[in-house]
């Protein structure tokens, strides 16, 4: 396909850099989004009144459109790369927030018992025990974040330039490039399984502790993760 | 424990007007039913539970008076199904209650290895995972963790529950074997009344509400069960049961039917009238009964021999085990042997009935377990 990687002068943009803007729109609001949810998941599971009223607040948040946010934002904030991570790091709170406080009440009731036996205070036990036998779940959580966040990104074509990979699809139909949204797309989609697998490594090299199946050696198996498992999911 | 009662928010009677002295250096079971409060009596003694009314000493002191953290790490503490940390390796595990007392991690992980070798862990699980272990493997990590900063309280809520009867058995004898090398103050809670009797110096009944039944020593409980509660919680068999607690190095042997594979003629004469005969190796061990009838002198083992079944070890074995063989012997003798396995002598079931009318007419019985019941009753007691 001709003019496949051409990208048109209006982005200000090269290709690489596309991608560049593309993944610090997607993974920058995720990471506030966790920084976030972490003590707000806390809360919840420490207050259990808590939780059903901010997992209501966040599947709100969840369902206005991007558009309408934008349309609030961009009187404070302008159109630059703020207004589309904005909405972005609010949504990945419907994910994580959950997430996170379920796989802290996962923990077994004797795990917690022993613990407390052992003489661990509420954040010893908070941050040695509860947490990371929660990372599976968090994980889990993030892989859903950052791939709901790397295809909403495009979204930001509709303020202008902010769309990064997404102003591609506009740039097609404003020229009569099809070739450039097929770029947009496919770019995007090796995007968030490129994401997606590298979280599986992570949680790889996080939970060598983790009964994983249809491995024989867990041993080995935790020191090099293989990479076309990754690739898989 | 000091008239001692837990009342949950809800209203729950968890335990109600608790009175026990828990003797030092032993093993004390709480045992009864589930919902009598077992777990909750437990907890309260590591402040998991405050008590609503009553008080606990340690040593003379209030529980209440020292910071929590400091009690708890003071006190081992071990639960069905471990409660291990998933995410941790069995050495670190173990390693825990060291690490945070602030000795070093190389210290700690030296001591976690000590202790995995105590409990009859290879070493070689040492960088396991949870998850990679056996229940009884696991109960065996939880017993070490426990263990670790060498703590005078070991609290044991159900250990064993969740194992299944063999591997219980393992895990009851290794403990025993433990509290004999270390001497801890174990408080010990189980549902299985056979638990109780095999692991207790001193055995708590609990009855549904909270309320202590009986508090006594396993023989004593087989013999004066205090009301119709405990004997009924005891079960059908304790007569028989009560029989572990007499020692059979009184009995008196026989070893007239006792005759050498060689024997000659006037060693089977002299023998005569003895309704069997146990045929012995030359090295005196036992290779089974035979009819005297019909026999002649020479290899007295080539004729039909009747199987004497298992021998019992006069003064190791009890009571039981002596009647144990005598039933289950075909000609209703049991085979006395000493340690080596070379026959000492036979004794019959009307001998062994004697032995145990007379033992029970003698009151307590002399059991080692009981005569090495600790003096000093007063350490966890007002
Ligand atoms: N946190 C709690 N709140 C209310 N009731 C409880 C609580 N924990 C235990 N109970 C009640 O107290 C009683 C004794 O419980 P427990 O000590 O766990 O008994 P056991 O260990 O002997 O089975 C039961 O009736 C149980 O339902
Ligand atoms: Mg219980």
């Amino acid at each position: 396909m001709n003019g496949f990687f051409d990208i048109p002068s209006d982005l200000d943009n090269t290709y690489f850099g596309l991608i560049g803007l593309h993944l610090r729109e997607a993974l920058l609001p995720v990471l506030a989004g966790l920084l976030a949810a972490l003590p707000l998941a806390q809360l919840c599971v420490r207050f259990r009144w808590l939780y059903p009223p901010v997992l209501g607040v966040t599947t709100v948040f969840y369902a206005i459109p991007s558009l309408a946010v934008f349309v609030v934002l961009i009187d404070y904030t302008g159109q630059t790369e703020l207004t589309v991570m904005i909405p972005l790091a609010v949504y990945s709170l419907v994910v994580l927030v959950p997430a996170i406080v379920d796989g802290v009440r996962s923990v077994p009731e004797e795990t917690l018992a022993a613990s407390t036996a052992m003489g661990f205070g509420p954040v010893r036990r908070y941050l040695q025990v509860q947490l990371p036998i929660a990372v599976p779940a968090i994980l889990a959580g993030l892989r859903v974040a950052v791939a709901s966040s790397i295809s909403l990104v495009s979204v930001g074509a509709l303020i202008g330039n902010q769309g990064a990979l997404g102003n591609l699809l506009a740039d097609a139909q404003k020229y009569g490039r099809p070739e450039l949204a097929v770029n947009s797309v496919l770019t995007t989609a090796v995007l968030a399984i490129l994401c997606d697998a590298v979280l599986v490594l992570v949680r790889n090299l996080l939970t060598p502790w983790m009964p994983r199946g249809r491995r024989q050696r867990p041993k080995e198996a935790a020191a090099r993760p293989e990479p076309q498992e990754a690739a898989a999911k | 424990m000091d008239s001692v009662t837990k009342r949950y928010p809800d209203g729950t009677v968890a335990v109600d007007r608790l009175s026990l002295e828990i003797p030092d250096r032993s093993i004390t079971v709480l045992v009864g039913p589930s919902g009598c409060g077992k777990t909750t009596t437990l907890r309260m003694i590591n402040r998991m539970v405050e008590p609503s009314e009553g008080t606990i000493l340690l040593d003379g002191e209030d529980l209440q008076r020292q910071p929590v953290t400091t009690l708890r790490r003071s006190m081992g503490y071990v639960i069905q199904n471990a409660g291990l940390f998933q995410h941790r390796t069995i050495l670190d595990n173990i390693a825990t209650v060291p690490r945070m007392l602030g000795r070093g991690k190389q210290k700690s992980r030296e001591r976690a290895a000590e202790l995995m070798e105590r409990v009859g862990l290879d070493a070689s699980l040492a960088k396991r995972y949870p998850y990679q272990l056996s229940g009884g493997q696991q109960q065996r990590v939880g017993v070490a963790r426990a263990l670790a900063a060498d703590p005078p309280v070991l609290l044991m809520d159900e250990p064993f529950s969740a194992v299944d009867p063999v591997v219980r058995k393992g895990l009851q004898d290794e403990l025993l074997r433990i509290q004999d090398e270390l001497g801890k103050t174990i408080v010990f809670v189980t549902h299985d009344i056979d638990e109780a009797i095999k692991l207790g110096t001193m055995v708590a009944v609990m009855r549904t509400g909270g309320r202590l039944a009986q508090f006594a020593p396993p023989a004593e409980l087989l013999s004066d069960p205090a009301d119709a509660f405990v004997e009924d919680f005891l079960g059908a068999d304790r007569g028989i049961r009560r029989l572990s607690f007499f020692s059979s190095a009184g009995l008196e042997l026989t070893r007239g039917p006792v005759v050498r594979a060689d024997a000659g003629a006037e060693r089977l004469a002299a023998a005569d009238g003895a309704p069997h005969l146990l045929v012995t190796d030359a090295d005196g061990r036992p290779l089974g009964w035979a009819e005297p009838r019909g026999l002649s002198a020479g290899d007295l083992a080539a004729g039909p021999l009747l199987s004497c079944g298992r021998p019992f070890v006069p003064g190791t074995d009890s009571l039981r085990a002596a009647l144990d063989c005598a039933v289950l012997s075909p000609t209703g003798w049991a085979v006395a042997v000493d340690a080596d396995g070379r026959v000492i002598g036979v004794v019959s079931q009307q001998t062994i009935g004697e032995a145990i009318r007379s033992a029970h007419g003698a009151g307590s019985p002399g059991d080692e377990r009981t005569a090495e019941e600790p003096a000093d009753v007063t350490k966890v007691a007002p």
